[in-house]
């Protein structure tokens, strides 16, 4: 998939949607986050050519924030909350749960590419804490036990 | 021109400068890591932190950084001050404990002891390195990569730079590892063959008399 | 359709007014995240449907809104003009809520909310105890517009500040208005809002710069949140009013990346304001021009510090950089910028229409106005709330929250995220705001109010938020990456029961470090909590480092998992779970578990339905 021509011009068609500067080179990450579910080496190399900002600052941009991955990812992105009431009502023992039930740990891929498993920040839902995130999906005051039928569900 | 007050001495000096560039004219030590008067400064080491007082409060700020303003009171080596730099040295050679450019610093500010677990890290992450290398050497060829624990000095993808020269002033310039200590046995202890006994000044004034004119009373440095 | 004049506003929201019957039955749902995350999409939907079915759609209203605040009960119905209170309606209700109370105004009663501790049912919103002792100015209408709809806020009297501000204030007499309200920014910091504005404006340049940081990123906070989603204009509003006083014609607003929603809607009020002809060129005819851009931040908590958030604005990594030279004087690409909260800038427009003095009379002598909180943890009732400065914590946990639940002890109450410590039990009678909180030794800040029980343990707690903020330093200076780091090294051994008596002077001497000589807010905060919890339970941390014990029952080294005998039924649920293979027993026998090959994991208590799986901890 890499740098063939149909794929930069799916960056370029991104591109399109912001202004040519260094302000906007978050959201165009973003977007390229979107739509590989990671950030690929060849398409921080063209935004750097074609937004005029060195290398070294994308690459700096890119392994600083928490949303860009440099690695490629599972189909489904399992996001476990890892805020205060999440945490206070057994975050941790869900997180491991599953990562019993997946076999893999923290930011891993399972073999099959099917599942990623990361914690994440506050997702700003604490009332349903624990929560659990999988793609767009919210599970709820998730437990341990409750993991394999969450799991079935995607 | 300003003018403010330091260690009890009045000086002068242009708007814009820092205290750490009027102190270093006057006479005035401050220690310093991640400080080159050829470069921008960058304020990540902090060892230059001194007191201000600025009539409202007193704060404690880098030196490198802050510029003079009208009529403040610095002091650069109060008790406060001189604890927080021995910590951070005492974290710094927790991290790296073969240079010699730390346990040197480690020994004029009298650390006796490392409580931490010791590493054996190249890097302080002090960005001398990177700023040599864009700012004067015009290359831009490395730069910080990562957040907090994972932050690292290296190119773009970890793969060999198209743009470095060779140049060597990123090693040239690097206070960890150009220069080993060879004193430090087992690796992981204080070297402190530069041993200083802790100044009787600052237990009677609060704070180190000998900015302007050394004593020598209480410092004796090895030649090596 | 272009609004050029106070009068054109005024008739506008005056025909809006004419068209909207107020005793025409309203149903109003709460589409805030986290009653979506229950499904209320689904909720929406079934009530489009059921009006549809009976044929109903011109006299019955159907309104999806921002979030409640109640986020504990969602999802959250409200059902106009009565305003009946429904809570965790699920789309099967529906067909019963549309048949007896839309067409019949009946009581649904078990929709209705129970009050655990009196038992007392609330039929309508106001009545419900979360509600009753909250003053809600800025939150107000949060539940009853939709956000998507620029008319509604139009039609509550939005932008009516705006046209007055403009059109029949000076930009001295605005800054005047919000220094003499005593507004503080409501981000944490507290910095007299109305002298910031001053400084700003006194500031030489020609470009100038308005932000909003939406970045909100405290685990447990989620007031910025609702208030982005539910009424993103009163934030546009605020901005529009600032830049104008300030001279500043572009603005920004920062979002966090974990907020897609709070995007969404404020893009869709931005383009909504400019249609209106409220941002853009020549506004209220004035010759002001002014725009606002959406900035996404990348999932960095240390953006919601100014200059790191600067920093990213500009393309950047989220480094700060030292304040020696403040932000309102050399900010966004060096120029002079205002930065403030959302929740402050939301205010303004508040203060304007009121007046400075009907701002100044809420609140406390230095802390003004109202406080937005999201109340979490181990309390009846969580969910967003407001409340006057100057509210007793008190107050807040048990009037408003309803108290512990299950009846459990209070511990402590953590507020201001992981900048801010935690408060014990003596302390409850302080009043919230700014001064009293950071006396004690924690701070306002971003407003969450975690509230914690007597499991859990606060040698723990301060552990969690050292990890956290490990991971979130910028790494920049060493006494924070390096600082936060040991600490952390030496609470992890003291969890483990590795903790030595000399630990504890370490970790004293390591936090004062790493207080004094950080670089910005968030080294300087991060050993808040742990000097809160050393100076108000150093007897947990003693007896981790002494005895070897965690008496909350959660350190994992320091405790046992053992089955009482009198409560297990042998029924064998947490024999077969565990993943250790630790528990032994014979059917309907009393089961054992086996404490060397017990890892703690929590999965035989989760499945244990007769309460029979116990924690000790210590040598009894």
């Amino acid at each position: 998939m890499s740098g063939d021509l149909s794929e930069y011009s799916k960056i370029d068609n991104i591109m399109k949607n912001h202004s040519l500067e260094e302000s906007a080179l978050i959201s165009i990450l973003h977007e390229i986050e979107n739509l590989y579910n990671y950030l690929p080496d060849w398409a921080l190399r063209h935004i750097s050519e074609k937004l005029n900002i060195s290398m070294i600052q994308v690459y700096g941009v890119a392994s600083f924030y928490d949303a860009f991955h440099l690695k490629p990812r599972g189909k489904h992105l399992i996001r476990v909350c890892k805020g205060t009431a999440c945490y206070l009502r057994g975050a941790t023992q869900v997180f491991e749960a599953l990562e019993r039930e997946l076999g893999i740990k923290e930011g891993e891929t399972t073999r099959d590419q099917k599942f990623s498993l990361q914690s994440v920040h506050c997702l700003g839902a604490c009332a349903l804490a624990p929560v659990v995130l999988i793609g767009e999906r919210y599970f709820d005051k998730t437990s341990p036990t409750k993991i394999r039928s969450v799991l079935k569900k995607v | 021109m300003v003018n403010l007050i330091i260690d009890g001495v009045k000086v002068q000096a242009e708007e814009g400068t820092t205290i750490l560039e009027v102190a270093k004219f006057y006479g005035i030590e401050i220690p310093t890591l991640c400080y080159n008067d050829e470069l921008t400064p960058y304020g990540a080491c902090r060892l230059c932190t001194v007191e201000v007082d600025d009539g409202r409060r007193t704060r404690l700020v880098a030196s490198c950084l802050y510029p003079v303003k009208e009529g403040i009171r610095v002091k650069t080596h109060t008790e406060r001050v001189i604890k927080g730099r021995k910590m951070i040295l005492e974290l710094l050679i927790a991290r790296c404990p073969n240079s010699k450019v730390l346990q040197d610093l480690a020994s004029e500010i009298g650390l006796e002891q490392v409580r931490f677990k010791t590493e054996n890290e190249d890097c302080i992450l002090c960005g001398l390195c990177v700023r040599i290398c864009a700012e004067q050497m015009g290359s831009g060829a490395i730069g910080f990569v990562g957040r907090g624990q994972k932050r690292d000095v290296a190119t773009p993808f970890r793969m060999a730079s198209e743009i470095c020269r060779n140049c060597g002033a990123c090693m040239y310039i690097c206070p960890a590892v150009n220069l080993q200590c060879r004193g430090v046995n087992p690796p992981g202890e204080l070297c402190n063959s530069c041993l200083i006994i802790t100044p009787q000044c600052l237990e009677k004034y609060g704070q180190v008399m000998c900015s302007q004119n050394s004593c020598g009373a209480c410092v004796e440095k090895e030649k090596k | 359709m272009k609004i050029r004049t106070p009068q054109e506003l005024d008739a506008l929201r005056n025909s809006l007014l004419k068209q909207r019957d107020p005793n025409k039955p309203i149903v109003r749902i709460c589409l805030g995240t986290g009653c979506r995350a229950r499904g209320s999409i689904d909720v929406l939907k079934a009530f489009n449907d059921e009006i549809e079915k009976h044929n109903l759609k011109i006299q019955i209203e159907c309104m999806q809104t921002g979030c409640h605040g109640f986020c504990e009960r969602g999802p959250v119905v409200v059902i106009g003009p009565k305003e009946f209170f429904y809570q965790k309606v699920m789309p099967q209700d529906v067909a019963e809520i549309v048949s007896k109370t839309l067409l019949n105004g009946e009581v649904v009663h078990r929709l209705l909310y129970v009050d655990p501790v009196t038992g007392q049912r609330a039929v309508y919103e106001h009545e419900v105890p979360f509600y009753k002792k909250q003053t809600k100015p800025v939150l107000a209408n949060n539940g009853r517009i939709d956000p998507t709809n620029i008319l509604d806020y139009i039609a509550i009297g939005g932008y009516q500040a705006l046209a007055k501000a403009i059109t029949t204030m000076s930009c001295e007499e605005i800054i005047d208005t919000i220094e003499k309200s005593g507004l503080r920014g409501l981000g944490g910091g507290g910095f007299p809002t109305g002298r910031k504005w001053r400084l700003c404006r006194k500031a030489l340049g020609d470009v100038k710069f308005v932000i909003g940081n939406g970045d909100e990123g405290d685990p447990g906070a989620f007031s910025d949140r609702s208030l982005m989603e539910a009424n993103p204009h009163s934030i546009l509003e605020g901005m529009i009013i600032g830049a104008y006083a300030i001279d500043a014609n572009q603005g920004y607003l920062y979002l966090r990346a974990e907020y897609p929603l709070a995007l969404k809607q404020l893009q869709t009020a931005i383009d909504q304001a400019r249609e209106y002809g409220f941002l853009g060129k020549n506004i209220f005819n004035s010759g002001f021009d002014f725009g606002i851009k959406i900035n996404r931040g990348g999932g960095a908590f240390v953006c919601g510090e100014s200059s790191a958030l600067i920093a990213s604005i500009e393309g950047k990594m989220g480094e700060p950089r030292a304040k020696y030279i403040h932000t309102v004087e050399r900010g966004l690409w060096n120029k002079p910028t205002n930065l403030n909260n959302v929740k402050t800038w939301a205010n303004v427009p508040l203060i304007i229409n009121n007046g400075a003095d009907w701002y100044a009379k809420i609140g406390t002598a230095k802390s003004k106005g109202t406080g937005i909180f999201s109340l979490v943890g181990k309390v009846n009732n969580t969910g967003l709330i407001e409340i006057p400065m100057g509210t007793p914590l008190k107050q807040i946990i048990y009037s408003i929250g309803g108290g512990i639940i299950g009846s459990k002890r209070f511990k402590a109450v953590q507020t201001g995220g992981p900048s801010g410590g935690c408060i014990p039990e003596e302390l409850l009678h302080l009043p919230v705001d700014f001064e009293k909180l950071t006396e004690a030794g924690s701070m306002l800040g971003s407003g969450g109010i975690i509230v914690m029980d007597e499991n859990t343990c606060m040698v723990d707690v301060a552990r969690y938020f050292l990890d956290f903020l490990q991971n979130e330093s910028c790494g920049k200076c060493v006494p924070c990456r390096e600082g936060i780091k040991r600490m952390l090294e030496i609470i992890t051994d003291i969890t483990l029961g590795k903790g030595k008596e000399e630990d504890l002077e370490l970790l004293q001497e390591l936090a004062e470090t790493v207080k004094d000589f950080s670089l910005c807010g968030l080294g300087q905060t991060a050993p808040n909590t742990v000097l809160s919890t050393l100076r108000y339970f150093r007897d947990e941390y003693d007896a981790h480092v002494r005895d070897k014990k965690c008496t909350a029952g959660i350190c994992k080294n320091l405790i046992e998992y053992f089955i009482l005998d009198g409560k297990c039924t042998g029924c064998g649920a947490c024999l077969n779970l565990c993943p250790q293979k630790a528990i032994q027993g014979e059917p309907k026998k009393t089961h054992i578990i086996d404490s060397a090959k017990c890892t703690r994991c929590g999965i035989c208590r989760s499945a244990c339905t007769f309460e029979a799986i116990m924690i000790k901890s210590g040598v009894d």
